[in-house]
């Protein structure tokens, strides 16, 4: 039983990252109408960057949390400014192959300098160790990723579906020239909603670090796997890509423990027959 | 919506000639390099590349379908000639015809899937299909894992042909190119061609005409499937190993760079795209990950100031279809 537990954490933790980074792209496919191929990418930048504060700088874990965001989703923001914003109105297959080609020039950088092989990034010292729950051992940090990243996801469902920012941000994606009529700047909006997409997937690249050690691949694959769960959960919902992030993440872990050979596959399997029975995804509209 | 490809050429009987000569000339070309001393291991490899972009270019540039998995086909026929090659000991003829089977029954089965969500979803399906094939293969024991099938017999073609020989092989390569090249060229040109193109500009208004255009888009995906397969089969005899490198997203990566360098929906587009691809991967094997660089900051810049590709801008200069 023990094993098992773990391997239910394990899947909640992936679930988290799935969820932080669906989240992540639903928000900027609402907005940009582009599916961010560069998104594996960000979150692995999310993970340097507080390497390198942690290392260059001497600034801990918390404090990257909050930077680390910032200055990846200011780097998203300047590739909005500079590039993606000259697609809108193409074919939406060139926003794939613009941010496929951006994911594969920040990969090529990052790999010439440190490799394939991780980097260390150790737990802050308030995390460290573990609570006995009486039926499994809880490695703080593991719990405290869940948690936040929880809270994360359910403060941008709230930002986005109950402010005003976030009604704006919906009436935009609706109809961005009537939007613009009443005033608003939606260009701006567009750059701030792709930096916040952005920002999530670095957000959940810092949380990962202590984790998954820090690799220039570490997006690579996993970009693939949220592609999948993207598909399954369809991207018209915030709270169906949170939900369906988690839940896969689960289902994962629990193939973990009941068949670990299909671990690796069983996300992709699950998209095959959610497409056959149900070619919209669980909560998408038609696209 | 804006169109991939630049309509406004005429698909005229000039045309048609023009790209008839186009085609005897890359033909004779082809068929001078082994008089000429260029390295034809090279030409071969990316002879097979080409029909593999010109398939990849069938679904995309025709069908406005933007597969992000067609390596998935190349690795799938490459392992099932191999092995067929290698542990049955089938004569190479067959050893294609297994691995161009094998890629028609995955199409159809991929095709099967993806067909059923449009636009950006179809990417995703396909990129996560073959990423699910990748995970098969690397488990699977027929396929030895990491270590891929190597040392294949190359045999003799019809019993007369020893592949051994690399002018020998060199020619049979070619030939196969070529006949694939000639297909696409006539599906594109057909009727059917037609239609695909008619539902990439818009397919509301060729459904409202009376077309099934699912019908047509699945049997556009099981083509290029089968051709992409046809070019891992080849590619089996050139490289004399099958790896997982041909499964992986990278390669499905790569293909959509030749076509997009080449030029989406221009017919010899392609074909020059995977040449540029694999000479500048030769020439510059010896900078390790800044190829990856490269390759990236390419499809940045083609993406933003050079969509029509190489031969897409030569055309349009010349107003011309090519």
């Amino acid at each position: 039983m023990q094993a098992l537990y773990a391997q239910l954490l394990v899947g909640l933790i992936n679930g988290s990252f799935y969820a932080l980074l669906s989240l992540g792209l639903a928000v900027i496919f609402g907005m940009l109408n582009i599916i961010n191929f560069a998104h594996g990418a960000v979150y692995m930048m999310g993970a340097f960057v507080a390497y390198f504060l942690l290392n260059l700088g001497g600034i801990n874990y918390w404090w990257a949390l909050l930077l680390a965001p910032i200055i990846v989703g200011i780097f998203g923001m300047i590739l909005e400014r500079t590039m993606l914003q000259w697609l809108t109105g193409l074919d939406h297959l060139y926003g794939l192959l613009l941010t496929f080609g951006i994911a594969l020039i920040v990969q090529g950088v990052f790999q010439n300098y440190f490799g394939s092989s991780g980097l260390p990034y150790a737990i802050p010292d308030q995390l460290r160790g573990g609570m006995n729950l009486g039926f499994m051992f809880l490695p703080v940090y593991r719990g405290w990723v869940v948690v936040f990243s929880l809270v994360v996801c359910l403060a941008t469902w709230f930002l986005i579906e109950k402010t005003q920012l976030g009604a704006y941000l919906r009436a935009a994606t609706e109809n961005p020239t009537l939007v613009r009529a009443f005033g608003i700047n939606v260009p701006r909006m567009i750059t701030l909603t792709y930096g916040l997409g952005v920002g999530l997937a670095a957000l959940a690249g810092v949380l990962s670090a202590p984790i998954n050690q820090v690799r220039p691949l570490m997006g690579a694959d996993l970009i693939i796997v949220v592609f999948a769960v993207v598909v399954i959960g369809g991207m018209g919902s915030i709270m169906g890509s949170i939900i369906t992030g988690f839940a896969l993440g689960v289902i994962e872990g629990l193939t973990k423990y009941f068949y670990p050979e299909a671990s690796n596959t069983v996300v992709f399997v699950l998209m095959v027959l959610v497409l056959l029975v149900k070619p919209t995804g669980l909560t998408g509209r038609a696209a | 919506m804006t169109t991939l490809t630049d309509d406004t050429l005429p698909t005229t009987p000039r045309a048609m000639r023009d790209e008839m000569t186009m085609f005897v000339v890359m033909a004779l070309l082809l068929a001078s390099v082994p008089f000429t001393g260029v390295y034809p291991f090279f030409v071969m490899q990316a002879l097979c590349f080409a029909l593999l972009a010109c398939a990849f270019n069938l679904l995309v540039g025709y069908g406005g379908l933007l597969s992000f998995g067609h390596a998935m086909f190349l690795g799938t026929a490459g392992y099932c000639s191999a092995h067929a090659l290698k542990v049955w000991a089938l004569p190479p003829e067959l050893g294609i015809l297994v691995g161009i089977a094998a890629a028609f029954v995955l199409s159809i089965i991929t095709g099967y899937i993806s067909i059923r969500r449009q636009g950006i979803y179809f990417s995703m399906i396909t990129l996560a299909l073959s990423q699910l094939l990748y995970f098969i293969y690397l488990q699977a024991p027929f396929t030895h894992g990491e270590d891929g099938i190597q040392g294949i017999p190359q045999g003799r073609m019809f019993g007369v042909f020893d592949l051994s020989k690399p002018t020998v092989l060199y020619y049979v390569v070619l030939v196969g190119f070529l006949a694939g090249f000639l297909l696409i060229f006539r599906i594109i040109n057909s009727p059917f061609g037609e239609v695909l193109k008619a539902i990439r500009e818009n397919e509301p208004r060729a459904i409202s005409l009376g077309y099934r255009t699912d019908q047509y888009k699945f049997l556009a995906f099981v083509l290029s499937g089968t051709l992409a397969g046809f070019a891992g089969a080849l590619k089996v005899f050139v490289a004399q190993n099958a790896s997982l490198t041909d499964v992986h997203w990278s390669m499905s990566g790569e293909v959509v760079l030749m076509t997009l360098v080449g030029g989406l929906g221009t017919i010899f587009g392609p074909v020059v795209g995977a040449f540029v691809i694999i000479a500048m991967q030769q020439y510059l094997a010896g900078f390790g990950q800044w190829v990856t660089v490269i390759q990236g900051s390419i499809f940045v810049v083609c993406v933003l100031t050079f969509r029509r590709g190489v031969i897409g801008e030569i055309a349009h200069y010349f107003r011309r279809s090519l």
